[in-house]
């Protein structure tokens, strides 16, 4: 029973982009030894901060996505708290999230395959109901 | 209660005595116009942008989208101003608290 995690943290805007390397294949290397899994590392790039933080107007923001138990999640972010070049992190439990999505969009599916179905009746009925007026029906002749 | 007839003769007639309060957020069309207009009890017609959209995922990560609904000082907007659906509000709300965290929103800017 694997939950699914997004951790995203700051990193110092002087930092290195290999150092930045060093700290996400440590931190990563650390996550797979405890157990969990880490689907994708995506490095979002410099922004500017919407505030001051620790002294910095902008910072290199990196996402984790993280599939694991929680007890993993919770050492990433001790560390990440000890690691000094992160200056903040956040951490979203998004498996709920997901699921609710899926849920959402098979709904959508079976909704629109069921009209899609009903809908196809109906076109082969429309030729016949717009070539003569709709108020004749059976067996019309041209009432034009 | 024989000084309001003399008033109506002169004023707008068709205010009542809750008008006078200035509550805000009248008939929809801003609180400065209100004692003006009739008050009417129904808002112009204001869609939730989600429900319309279709848009299932309300991430933290867009701020671009999250920044339509917060003001200029950084306030998160209400309900009744923009229009969003309740459980639309309530998820926006979260996702722009999360934003807020990680510095992608501001919890308050120069206020004007």
């Amino acid at each position: 029973m694997n939950r699914t995690y997004e951790v995203m943290f700051i990193v110092r805007p002087d930092m290195a982009d290999e150092d930045l390397e060093k700290l996400n294949s440590a931190l990563e290397n650390h996550t797979t030894g405890a157990g969990a899994a880490v689907k994708h590392i995506e490095k979002m790039g410099k922004r500017r901060l919407a505030y001051l933080v620790r002294g910095f107007h902008e910072g290199i923001y990196v996402l984790f996505i993280v599939e694991g138990k929680g007890e993993v999640v919770h050492e990433l972010e001790r560390r990440l708290r000890v690691t000094e070049p992160v200056i903040k992190f956040i951490t979203v439990r998004v498996d709920e999230e997901h699921k609710r999505l899926e849920k959402m969009k098979k709904l959508r599916e079976s909704r629109r395959r069921g009209q899609g179905t009903h809908a196809a009746t109906l076109g082969a009925e429309a030729p016949v109901a717009t070539a003569g007026e709709p108020t004749a029906t059976p067996a019309a002749p041209a009432t034009t | 209660m024989a000084d309001e007839t003399p008033r109506s003769a002169t004023g707008p007639a068709a205010e009542g005595d809750a008008g006078r309060t200035g509550r805000p957020g009248g008939p929809g069309r801003g609180g400065a116009g209100g004692p003006r207009e009739p008050r009417k009890y129904f808002r112009r017609k204001k869609v939730c942008k989600f429900c319309v959209e279709k848009i299932d995922a309300i991430d933290y990560k867009d701020y671009r989208l999250l920044g339509q609904f917060i003001a200029e000082s950084g306030k998160i907007v209400p309900r009744r101003l923009s229009g969003v659906c309740t459980p639309h509000q309530r998820r926006l709300g979260r996702a722009i608290k999360q934003a807020r965290n990680i510095a992608l929103l501001p919890f308050a800017s120069s206020r004007p």
